[in-house]
């Protein structure tokens, strides 16, 4: 258990020396600021402020689904292109303790940067006059937590399989989209949108905690798929000292 | 300790190794010796349980390395053939690591011990990535040094050293060869032979010979070889030493009046072969005995195993 406190801190830490993650923070606070401006500009001009506090979530989980590969696209991929793996896999270290500990260094990064996008709503609510909802607020920003959580858990796991950090971005790219669009397939009747609106990562996430519902099924659901794709990570980098 | 039986891997449907047996004993430096692509990596890798054999078992420090593969990790100091090392780490951040990973008590202080070993104490905050590769390779075994373990398992340490550090290097793989169990593999004979206790020699994935470097000498190139260098021509020599007892094979040498025996071990031959020549009347202007070296050894040992590999 302590390796993967090890682990998943040497991670966090390399976030905050690495150039990819400046840029991606950046970007991500220079769009949420122009949108908030924008927001706030227009508001001003009508006398009229829009008080929701999600302004910033939408496009944030358009950003995301981008940046959340790049975050974890090195995370394995590196090691094994590297050859530090060997130094890992000899060390004493289980395999699951090395996946779950890079997926918790990710998260930590991406939790503080999404912490800090939290500035808007706060602004926001000091400058309309009832204030925001905070408790809608406070939910879509908790799925927003359990749905970048399975999102990046996907990216470890797409990550252990490749020694291409570019491809490891590009498949877990991939992978993303799919359970974005097959939302699509979900609107008509019959087992196959039922089961379409089942894996949908936008059905799980807007549905509900949006609009500020906690539903237990949600959140089992993003929860089970960080499991699963950890799992699978795991079971990958096992298999592959068989080679 | 580290005893193997039976260990054999395969590489899709190529074996890399096949059924190896050996054991080392604390206290026992142990030499891999074998031409490129022989298995020594393969076989290191295996046994510091970075992958698992396809068949065939071993027990490192007393643990199965399969079923407990984690015990046995703990107990093993690793330096890879190409030493892994993240470049964005200072030296000391890099020991901090993998010393953490590894639970060794009073970290601090034990990082300054090894960096003091492998003389890289000025270089602690350096970057890993911009180190020499010598100063690398000493960085790789500042970190299978960290946890003191039991067992070192040690892939070709002192390549890319400067002569000084070869000489340091060796002298600490002796010092901790003397309550610790260690392997190591290399390429050059030499080492191979002032280092360490006892010799496999490795071909083809197979051991080819197994005994301390000096015992291979003697018994495994037909003990030594006498030159022979006296007034008369090549065949009239040679016609009279071939009957001498415990010498196995006459051949002319590479001057006019020179020959090159080989005898059997252990008989000095010498005084036999002088009175021969005196008695002949003939003038014996050079007796020259010398031993085989490990190189000629290592050399015709491996091309036997090549030739009967091409025969069939
Ligand atoms: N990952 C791998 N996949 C397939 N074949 C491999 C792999 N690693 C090694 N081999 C093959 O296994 C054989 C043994 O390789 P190994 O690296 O163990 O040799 P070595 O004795 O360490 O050689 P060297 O002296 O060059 O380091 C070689 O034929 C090599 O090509
Ligand atoms: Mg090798």
């Amino acid at each position: 258990m302590r390796n993967l406190w090890i682990i998943a801190s040497r991670e966090f830490r390399h976030y905050f020396i690495s150039p990819i993650a400046y840029a991606l923070a950046t970007m991500l606070y220079l769009i949420l600021g122009g949108i908030f401006f924008i927001n706030i500009y227009y508001g001003l001009q009508t006398g009229q402020i829009n008080p929701d506090g999600r302004m910033v979530i939408g496009p944030m989980v358009t950003i995301l689904l981008f940046a959340t590969p790049a975050i974890t696209m090195r995370l394995l991929a590196d090691e094994y292109r590297m050859g530090t793996m060997e130094l890992l896999l000899t060390a004493p270290v289980r395999d699951w303790e090395l996946v779950i500990g890079k997926w918790l260094g990710a998260f930590g990064f991406l939790f503080v940067v999404l912490a800090l996008t939290w500035i808007y709503p706060l602004l926001l609510h000091r400058m309309t006059s009832p204030g925001i909802d905070q408790g809608t607020l406070l939910a879509a920003y908790l799925g927003l937590a359990l749905a970048v959580g399975a999102m990046l858990a996907i990216g470890v796991f797409i990550s252990t399989l490749f020694r291409s950090s570019v491809a490891a971005f590009f498949v877990a790219l991939g992978v993303m989209l799919a359970l974005w669009i097959i939302g699509g397939l979900s609107s008509g009747a019959g087992t196959g949108a039922q089961l379409a609106g089942w894996l949908s990562f936008v059905d799980h996430y807007y549905n509900n905690f949006y609009r500020g519902v906690l539903d237990l099924g949600d959140a089992v659901y993003f929860l089970s798929l960080t499991a699963l794709a950890l799992f699978l990570g795991a079971q990958v980098v096992q298999a592959r000292r068989w080679r | 300790m580290i005893e193997v039986a039976g260990l054999t891997k395969f590489y899709g449907p190529t074996p890399a190794i096949q059924n190896l047996n050996f054991h080392a004993r604390p206290g026992e430096i142990v030499g891999f010796l074998g031409p490129n692509g022989a298995g020594k990596t393969t076989t290191m890798r295996i046994l510091t349980g970075f992958m698992p054999p396809t068949s065939g078992t071993a027990r490192v420090a007393g643990y199965d390395l399969v079923d407990q593969s984690l015990e046995v990790r703990r107990r093993v100091g690793y330096l890879p053939e190409t030493v892994p090392l993240y470049p964005e780490m200072s030296v000391s951040e890099y020991l901090a690591f993998m010393g953490s990973l590894r639970r060794v008590p009073d970290l601090d202080d034990r990082i300054d011990e090894v960096l003091e070993q492998v003389d890289l104490s000025e270089r602690a905050e350096s970057f890993v990535g911009n180190l020499s590769k010598g100063l690398r390779q000493r960085l790789g075994l500042a970190q299978a040094l960290l946890h003191k373990p039991e067992v070192l398992i040690l892939d070709e340490p002192t390549i890319g050293l400067d002569p000084a550090q070869i000489i340091e290097v060796r002298r600490i793989i002796q010092e901790l060869g003397r309550e610790r169990t260690v392997l190591l593999s290399t390429h050059i004979l030499s080492e191979a032979q002032q280092v360490c206790d006892r010799v496999l020699i490795i071909n083809h994935g197979t051991i080819v010979a197994e005994d301390t470097p000096g015992n291979l000498q003697s018994q495994l190139a037909g003990a030594e070889r006498l030159t022979v260098l006296t007034s008369s021509s090549n065949s009239e020599l040679m016609r009279l030493l071939q009957g001498v007892p415990g010498v196995s094979s006459v051949r002319p040498g590479g001057r006019e009046g020179e020959v090159e025996l080989a005898t059997a071990p252990g008989r000095d031959v010498r005084p036999i072969v002088a009175r021969r020549v005196v008695e002949a009347g003939l003038d014996l202007l050079e007796l020259r005995s010398a031993g085989i070296s490990l190189e000629q050894i290592f050399l015709q040992l491996t091309r036997e195993e090549n030739d009967s590999k091409a025969g069939g």
